[in-house]
């Protein structure tokens, strides 16, 4: 599982870990039953504190999208609906903030936003089936 | 938690109203803070700040002039050996003996410490690939930190005190002293009290932090908390302002024109009124990172009041 971390980031470690699992997890890297490194392991890996790594592990498990078995450590949840829906559009919604608040930056309307996504979604699936 | 003492809610540090003075000037003013078993605590504050003061009443080095200090619920000046045979400490200076070499200052360290462990002595020397015969004098600065880390460590302290670790250490050896401290709390929930102004590395390891400036604690609370807090509201007016605008919420604001950037402390939808009640649009928000945080709540100190809404 590779992790990139940016302290100083003003995102809290335990939320990058967070974020960067569902990542992985919406993107097929980490599958269902895998299991997650060893909160030890990870904290040493990366260089911090093991608390905020099993923080982490606790948020995951509390948005049930991994099980932590007792005592053989902490597995991605087997049902495929890990990502709920709304989780999944929650993360997205991060990007479209971002992607807003550059765009009103640039003072370009919302119009011209939606139909530069609309672009880009076409080229991308052009792309694909090439 | 096989430890006998404390307790696991006894702080193994507590701090109430500790003030020091050296002659006219206020070293540490009413500092008060507790550190719980298994964390690792941040100290965090420019050079000056007081930290070195505070720790050296964690150790006893100091008696506190007001307050008081508590180290395993014991008066560290009352029960010194009870107090200093459960810390590792590793200070900033790196006192050690210069005559001496590496084997004999383990030796001689060994002889204080019941509790010392001389294969995780040998196993950290071989780590730190620091060579027996050479002499303190002659160690490299890293080398002194790694010796004096190996001291702190080998008798497996209950509480690890660090008074700037990594000061002046190459990223290397840095990274040395990271590890250590994550390892003392991965090993039986030992607590880490570390003193730094670097930034990333307090960010790094540290559960709980406490800010310093001229002697008083600014800012305190768990890390992750604290970091999501504090906003980053970039506001634009319509018309350029001269004044840095009064923003309540804010603990800094810089910017020029029409657009000026504040750090702030609250809740965003209260800060987004407040925005709003000055005629100004929010174009931009982030949580603040560690670095604008500290230089918000320390440039307050001492300086302007805090801007309130005019």
């Amino acid at each position: 599982m590779q992790l990139h971390l940016s302290p100083g980031d003003g995102l809290p470690i335990y939320r990058q870990i967070v974020n960067q699992v569902k990542y992985l997890l919406a993107a097929g890297r980490l599958g269902p039953g895998e299991e997650l490194p060893p909160i030890r392991t990870l904290a040493d890996q990366l260089l911090i504190n093991p608390n905020t790594v099993a923080r982490a592990y606790l948020e995951l498990e509390r948005a049930g999208l991994v099980t932590k078995r007792q005592g053989a450590g902490t597995y991605v949840s087997e049902t495929r609906s890990t990502l709920k829906r709304t989780e999944r559009l929650r993360l997205l919604a991060e990007r479209a903030d971002a992607l807003l608040a550059e765009a009103r930056h640039l003072e370009i309307e919302l119009g011209d936003v939606l139909e530069l996504i609309r672009e880009r979604s076409k080229t991308m699936q052009t792309q694909e089936a090439k | 938690m096989t430890s006998p003492t404390p307790s696991a809610s006894e702080p193994v540090i507590s701090l109430t109203g500790l003030t020091r003075r050296f002659r006219t000037k206020v070293a540490l003013d009413n500092v008060s803070l507790d550190v719980t078993r298994g964390q690792v605590f941040g100290l965090v504050g420019a050079n000056g700040a007081g930290k070195t003061t505070l720790i050296k009443h964690l150790l006893g080095l100091y008696a506190p002039a007001q307050g008081s200090v508590r180290v395993f619920g014991l008066d560290p000046i009352a029960e010194p050996a009870s107090v200093l045979g459960r810390i590792g400490f590793l200070s900033e200076d790196r006192d050690l003996p210069p005559w001496m070499r590496v084997e004999e200052l383990v030796r001689y360290t060994a002889a204080f410490y019941p509790k010392w462990d001389p294969a995780y002595a040998a196993h950290l020397q071989e780590e730190f690939q620091l060579d027996s015969r050479a002499r303190i004098r002659h160690l490299s600065r890293g080398e002194l930190a790694k010796a004096g880390l190996l001291l702190a460590l080998a008798h497996r302290p209950e509480l690890l005190v660090l008074d700037e670790p990594s000061s002046g250490l190459d990223p290397l050896v840095r990274r040395e002293v990271l590890e250590a401290i994550v390892r003392t709390v991965a090993d039986e929930g030992r607590t880490v009290f570390f003193s730094s102004h670097l930034l990333d590395e307090i960010e790094r390891v540290s559960d709980q932090i406490a800010m310093m400036a001229h002697g008083r604690i600014v800012l305190r609370g768990g890390l992750a908390d604290l970091l999501e807090a504090h906003h980053r509201l970039t506001l634009r007016f319509d018309q350029p302002v001269t004044q840095p605008p009064r923003l309540a919420g804010a603990l800094s604001i810089r910017g020029s024109g029409m657009e000026w950037t504040a750090v702030c402390n609250g809740a965003l939808a209260e800060l987004e009124a407040a925005a709003t009640r000055l005629g100004a649009r929010v174009v931009a928000e982030e949580t603040a990172t560690l670095e604008e945080i500290f230089l918000a709540r320390v440039g307050r100190v001492g300086s302007t009041p805090q801007p309130t809404e005019g």
